[in-house]
């Protein structure tokens, strides 16, 4: 896919989510729509994986630490064909796979997340038995940002670099939000690059819905024995203009209205992409 | 009974054994090489070897992303930090997701008796057996651990072994086979059962020895899983007699616990649960004079035994 078809594809995606949560009456609005342009890039064109077989033994692994922000995962799954786009509107029904957080007994979900701060410990175990196996497979993960304040994060930062894990990305979804509030308030998180770096990381910044940044920055081989964050500014609501860096639309469900006004818009954002 | 080697020690030698012949397998442990007895395994398979540092909730995380790559983790660590400290990564990253991790939590119980609450594990079975998808094993001696490890080794499912610290005697004959999930009858009896999990197991013996010299028959199970318990053998104990329960662990949510539930919904019978007591922290010490303490020995088995019957 070319840039303008990847940023086709996000618009795209954004609509299944919204209609998704609509019909759900329930999700987590914000922080999907902030990492939408993310998984976007990541699985239409960084992440070798197979609808078809998704226990592919070279795929790609990636691991949604904040598990909450799941719902442009599961439109992402359905639309590349990993199950069939109908049992979205399953999405938290009695009973449904498609519960409110990743779960791998969906084809595609490689583990199951939602309470935060497991994602990077898990993906460094990945990468460091990958690495064992001198496999060359890649492990992404991504993280928000408020979840950066569970001990457990910075235990496996301290890890992942001291086993020198260059096959492991993290990406923060840094849009300063979390559910009470501006994560500098709630609990700081600057100086945010610093801190990784002396962790022993590699870092780097960039702006997380620029679709070319990010697709030239997963093309780009990364630095030899050292782990890689990548701090993805963006806006939390990211293309819903009623919902960009509002708190409360963490989990907020937007009414007909509202979803007809998102629509409108994101419409706009397609015909300009 | 002969002293053996510590559960601890027969574990990761057997460990060991099973690395040389699948290079998949791999030992994690927090600064706990020597607390774990993992040496043997580090010295003889460093590639196979991942120190973590003092980081307990690291450990699993990491362990799940190794089974989730294909590899056969050993998490080998205290249980008292295991089972607290890691345990949303436990409930999460391995048994909600069903990796096939397997943990190896040493010291458990009051092992570390003289060090106070903070290395004692007495929640640790209540915990784990209220975690669906993690089986919970609690061997007594060297035969057993290395025959519950080889059984463990053969499937792809979690599971929590909890050991303690001491060398144990030997309970069973080198030829001993045993079925996780199924408890094993180690002295038959026909006026009573105990029923002991890990090293208590050795402790119901010597009872069970006891009392027979005093005309009393007590037959004895070793319930060496606790998740999943095996219902059945607790119920057709309880077609014989009363019931002593005796374990390392808080009286609350253990085997005395989990028995007495079974019994009273199927086949209510006299019942005695000896365990560490609810009302407050063990006492700290030596761990066998804290069994003596609290009766969990030979001694407070016979006592139980005669009471229950006499009532009866
Ligand atoms: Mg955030």
């Amino acid at each position: 896919m070319d840039l303008r078809e990847l940023r086709g594809k996000a618009v795209g995606i954004r609509r299944d989510l919204l209609n998704m949560i609509y019909k759900a009456k329930a999700g987590h609005t914000g922080g999907s729509l902030s990492s939408t342009d993310i998984l976007t890039a990541l699985y239409y064109d960084a992440l070798r994986v197979d609808p078809a077989n998704p226990h592919w033994r070279d795929r790609d692994y990636f691991v949604l630490s904040k598990g909450h922000s799941v719902e442009g995962l599961f439109c992402i799954l359905a639309d590349k064909g990993f199950f069939d786009k109908a049992e979205l509107n399953t999405f938290c029904r009695f009973g449904t796979r498609l519960i409110g957080h990743p779960n791998n007994r969906i084809p595609g979900v490689e583990m199951n997340t939602g309470a935060l701060g497991h994602g990077l410990s898990i993906s460094t175990g990945m990468a460091k038995g990958l690495k064992m196996s001198r496999r060359s497979n890649r492990v992404y993960t991504l993280m928000g940002d408020g979840e950066l304040a569970e001990g457990s994060i910075w235990e496996a930062a301290m890890a992942a670099s001291h086993y020198k894990l260059d096959n492991l990305t993290a990406i923060i979804d840094r849009n300063r939000l979390q559910i009470s509030g501006d994560t500098e308030t709630v609990m700081a998180q600057e100086p945010l690059a610093d801190r990784w770096r002396a962790f022993g990381w590699q870092v780097v910044q960039l702006d997380g819905h620029d679709m070319a940044a990010l697709v030239a920055e997963f093309r780009r081989e990364p630095a030899r024995d050292k782990p890689r964050a990548i701090i993805a500014r963006t806006v939390k609501g990211k293309g819903v203009r009623e919902m960009e860096n509002l708190p409360r639309w963490h989990h907020g469900v937007p009414d007909a209205e509202l979803l007809a006004s998102a629509m409108r818009q994101l419409d706009a954002q397609e015909r300009s992409a | 009974m002969a002293t053996g080697l510590s559960c601890r020690e027969a574990f990761c030698r057997e460990l060991a054994e099973l690395g040389r012949k699948n290079p998949e397998i791999v030992a994690l442990t927090s600064d706990a090489k020597g607390s774990t007895s993992l040496g043997v395994f580090a010295n003889a398979l460093p590639d196979q070897f991942i120190e973590v540092g003092i980081a307990e909730q690291n450990e699993i995380g990491m362990a799940a992303g190794l089974a989730a790559v294909g590899k056969r983790p050993y998490v080998c660590a205290p249980a008292s930090f295991l089972s607290a400290r890691a345990l949303e990564q436990i409930k999460v990253d391995v048994a909600y997701s069903r990796m096939n991790v397997k943990i190896l939590a040493v010291s458990g119980g009051i092992s570390y008796g003289a060090l106070g609450a903070t290395h004692h594990s007495s929640h640790d079975v209540a915990a784990l057996r209220a975690i669906p998808g993690i089986r919970v094993v609690l061997p007594c001696d060297e035969i057993q651990t290395v025959a519950l490890l080889r059984a463990l080794e053969a499937d792809d499912e979690p599971a929590y072994i909890r050991v303690g610290k001491a060398a144990m005697p030997i309970v069973y004959g080198p030829e001993a086979e045993f079925t996780v999930g199924k408890a094993s009858r180690l002295r038959p009896g026909t006026d009573l059962t105990i029923i002991a999990c890990g090293e208590m197991v050795r402790q119901a013996v010597e009872a069970s020895e006891q009392l027979a010299g005093e005309g009393i028959s007590a037959q004895v199970i070793d319930m060496h899983t606790l998740s999943p318990l095996d219902g059945e053998a607790i119920l057709a104990a309880a077609e014989i007699g009363p019931i002593i329960t005796i374990e390392e662990h808080s009286v609350n949510g253990g085997l005395g616990a989990s028995a007495a539930r079974l019994t009273a919904t199927h086949r209510p019978v006299p019942m005695r649960t000896l365990a560490l007591p609810e009302t407050g922290n063990a006492v700290a010490g030596p761990s066998g004079e804290v069994f003596r303490h609290y009766g969990l020995d030979r001694d407070g088995l016979c006592r139980a035994a005669r009471e229950l019957l006499k009532a009866r």
